[in-house]
């Protein structure tokens, strides 16, 4: 509590996490409202969104013929199948031998597509490894998990147990992978806020870059440079756990089709690799699956959902965590305030916002390491998460899995995770005594 | 129909008795108080409500599932027109229960609830059975993957990899009793050949058998749940602290109005314009379900429910601190569910392309999205006055 005394006066907690747009709720529902001030439109445009975010999909040909054309091959039905009220997936229970949407697994060989600069796909089974399937089409595989522990040791003695995961995929329908086949383990993020984050100049956020680590703290910081399929021209990496898209209308369009297989405009053929016969002989449910103007209010739906307030300000325990994380360093990459430039949902325009994210890529050590590139991200850089909303999962979500394959199961094991650029603000954490590690985590669950 | 204990509703203050006050010029400080209600009243009333008005619920489908029974027993023309007769009837009883959901109480608790069983939408309907274009579609027609048609079988086909697959419920008995809506100007027309003749025949009436079996059992659940003096969510919702309940009511006739009704039911209808883009697309029922749907919101705020339950309502509580507000939100509800009613059958006409905004039926759609919108914000507003926060998309 030494910390705490000194400045805690000065010490500014600022509650709206999302600025203007900030809600303040607690409950199962706070990642799942609007932004307040939208306009009508905008507010019918957010409803119509939420139905084709939340509402399964279903085999074409349906009654329902705006819903149809789930598949061939998905891993989920509706994008809210993982994002389950907006929140978080979870990763398959290691006994689970059954699909289980919330993490999936990508798939690439070694190479960059020539115009995009992008990951290659699997020959025969694409990007994504696809579990699930309509009837009468075979799915690509299983995907199972084990875990092994790690035990470690804090400086204080007392000891804690983290999971290592091994991912497997069986049951390949269609033949082995290829031999030099990179696999990466995805777990559906939170998706609130994601307007704001857009909102943010790019400028701004490539001026934070700091790739030769010239002033030497020892985090580098590197923007991935990904392409934006929507204007055909390379463009900075926002969203995605490797900073891989660069926008939240290709977020929407990849996840509709890589995960659900939905076409779009942007990704106007159905997802069956060469040799997936039945695939590709599946009645689809018309051309593109889902309307532009639709996926245009899903878009608009993911933007203007509002981020929930910081709770517990003005207590002691929360303030003192506040100043730890930035005396940690926490804070060198999880950039604590972002202003917001003008766009055009009004709402979103010239916020203060505090996503604790410099939204670059950062190499988390050995430990991490998915050893896949994806664009300019190397195999053991990922990009830093945003924290808001980290202290609700487990209210909204029943469990609380954290990093990209969910392996931690607590805040302080996502912590503890953290290597490379980040060994040193773990080191600090762990070796920490208990009433500021509390503090700490009081601070992450107020978020 | 169960009989209810009427001690707690000994003390019936209704609204009506407290506009016709304000009405009669009476609106002084004497006359307030004599019509301030106890929060735990309305709290009291609204358990024995939801009961009620799901225990109407299973009522009314029972008479169909004794319908389907007949219907399948003996399959012609007229035994399937009376099992449809008879789903249109349980519609107007379900719909107004759906005002109970948004607050994980038993329809949607994250663990055991059963929404996702009983009303999900949009149906599979491929999953299920044939469709235009692919005759051999669904489990219907795939004796070989699925032997026997049983309730275990389509339960867990509808959470096949922890996800409601959406094979159960209202809406696959709908599909099974009316089939595919191709006509542009009347619901679907699936002969009762498809329970004779048809192939498959025999496996298609299971699986009607079946779902109408669970959706039964799903209601009974609903029912014990919130059925008096036993230990079950009833109990637990009524030790809540009175404003902790009220706080939960006035979340489900919010989400209702605007989130759930206003938005996603008929918004996205109205938006999408896509014709089948209806929650009961084949029996074009839709306009039944959007009247139970605003009518549940107006029975929680009068306190007034099916089945003969009635006492002190949200509206008693809110008039209590202020009865202009409670006087402006009955009348608010009462306009949007006028309008509601006002919309003309089939729901799916207003939904084409090529039809104007000017049309009257699509002005209707409108009007009634308007009116719930302006509803949502009263509530609101209204809880606020109550000291009581609810957050509602």
């Amino acid at each position: 509590m030494i910390v705490a005394t000194c400045g805690s006066d000065e010490f500014t907690l600022d509650p709206n996490l999302g600025g203007e747009t900030t809600r303040f709720d607690a409950t199962r529902n706070s990642f799942s409202l609007p932004a307040p001030d939208l306009t009508t439109a905008e507010r019918r445009a957010f409803e119509v969104g939420d139905s084709f975010f939340t509402q399964n999909w279903v085999t074409a040909p349906a009654s329902t013929e705006a819903r149809d054309g789930l598949g061939p091959t998905f891993n989920a039905q509706a994008c809210s199948s993982c994002h389950v009220l907006d929140g978080r997936g979870a990763p398959p229970l290691p006994s689970h031998e059954e699909a289980h949407p919330g993490l999936l697994i990508r798939l690439s060989i070694p190479g960059a597509d020539a115009v995009t600069g992008g990951p290659l796909p699997d020959p025969h089974y694409g990007g994504q490894l696809q579990d699930r399937s309509i009837l009468g089409v075979p799915a690509e595989g299983t995907l199972r998990v084990s875990y092994e522990i790690v035990a470690g040791t804090y400086g204080d003695g007392t000891t804690y147990e983290l999971r290592m995961p091994t991912f497997e995929i069986a049951d390949l329908a269609f033949g082995p992978l290829a031999d030099d086949i990179r696999t990466s383990p995805r777990l559906a993020p939170q998706v609130i806020g994601m307007g704001l984050l857009e909102a943010i100049p790019a400028d701004k956020i490539m001026a934070a870059a700091d790739p030769d680590d010239s002033d030497g703290d020892g985090i580098s910081g590197r923007a991935n440079i990904v392409w934006d399929a929507r204007l055909g021209v390379p463009a900075l990496g926002r969203f995605g756990w490797k900073a891989n898209v660069a926008t939240v209308e290709q977020q929407a369009a990849g996840a509709f089709h890589g995960d659900i297989g939905i076409t779009s405009s942007l990704h106007p053929a159905e997802n069956c690799p060469v040799g997936q016969t039945a695939c590709a002989e599946a009645i689809n449910g018309g051309s593109p699956e889902i309307a532009e103007n639709r996926l245009g209010m899903v878009t608009i739906y993911m933007r203007t959902l509002a981020v929930p307030a910081l709770r517990g300000a003005e207590t002691e325990e929360v303030r003192t965590g506040a100043q730890l994380f930035e005396e940690f360093g926490c804070a060198s990459c999880h950039t604590v305030t972002h202003v917001t430039g003008q766009t055009d949902i009004a709402a979103l325009s010239e916020q203060t916002i505090h996503p604790y994210t410099d939204l670059l890529l950062h190499d988390m050590g050995e430990g991490l390491a998915d050893g896949r590139e994806d664009f300019a991200a190397s195999g053991q850089e990922w990009r830093t998460p945003p924290l808001w909303g980290i202290g609700l999962i487990d209210e909204i979500n029943g469990e609380r899995f954290l990093l990209h394959d969910g392996r931690a199961r607590t805040l302080e094991e996502a912590i503890l995770w953290h290597g490379g650029e980040a060994e040193a603000s773990k080191e600090e954490f762990r070796l920490a005594d208990a009433e500021q590690r509390a503090a700490l985590i009081a601070f992450l669950e107020a978020l | 129909m169960p009989k209810f204990n009427s001690q707690v509703f000994v003390r019936v203050v209704s609204v009506v008795a407290a506009l016709m006050l304000l009405a009669a010029g009476c609106g002084n400080d004497d006359d307030s108080s004599s019509v301030e209600v106890s929060r735990q009243d309305a709290v009291a009333t609204y358990a024995a409500g939801v009961h009620s008005a799901y225990a109407s619920s299973l009522y009314s489908a029972e008479a169909m599932d004794a319908a389907i029974d007949a219907f399948l027993a003996s399959p012609s023309e007229e035994t399937l027109e009376a099992a449809r007769q008879a789903w249109l009837v349980a519609r107007v009883d379900y719909g107004p229960t759906e005002v109970f959901r948004f607050y994980g109480g038993p329809i949607d608790d994250e663990e055991t609830g059963t929404e996702g069983l009983i009303n999900a939408w949009p149906l599979d309907e491929a999953y299920i059975d044939y469709v235009e274009g692919n005759p051999d579609a669904g489990i219907v027609n795939d004796p070989s993957g699925h032997p026997e048609i049983t309730a275990d079988l389509i339960v867990a086909l509808n959470e096949v990899g922890g996800e409601a697959n959406v094979s159960t419920g209202w809406h696959a008995i709908e599909f099974l009793l009316w089939g595919q809506d191709l006509d542009e100007d009347g619901p679907g027309d699936r002969p009762a050949s498809d329970y004779t003749t048809a192939s498959n025949a025999d496996r298609r009436a299971q699986y009607l058998r079946v779902a109408s079996d669970q959706l039964i059992a799903h209601l009974q659940e609903l029912v014990d749940a919130w059925a008096p003096g036993r230990n079950n969510y009833r109990a637990s919702y009524e030790a809540l602290d009175a404003d902790e309940a009220l706080r939960l009511a006035f979340t489900g006739i919010g989400e209702m109005s605007r989130g759930e009704l206003a938005g996603e039911r008929m918004t996205v209808a109205y938006e999408a314009r896509s014709q089948e883009d209806e929650h009961s697309c084949f029996s074009d029922n839709t306009t039944v379900d959007i009247v139970g749907n605003a009518f549940g919101v107006e029975m929680v705020l009068l306190g007034s429910y099916p089945g003969g339950v009635s006492g002190p309502g949200l509206l008693d509580v809110i008039a209590s601190e202020d009865a202009a507000l409670a006087h402006q939100l009955r009348s608010e509800v009462s306009t949007s569910v006028n309008a509601a009613r006002l919309i003309p059958a089939p729901f799916d006409q207003h939904l084409r392309d090529g039809v104007s905004d000017s049309d009257p039926g699509r002005a209707q759609v409108l009007r009634t999205i308007e009116a719930l919108e302006t509803q949502t914000d009263t509530i609101v507003a209204a809880a606020e006055k109550l000291g009581i926060t609810i957050n509602v998309s």
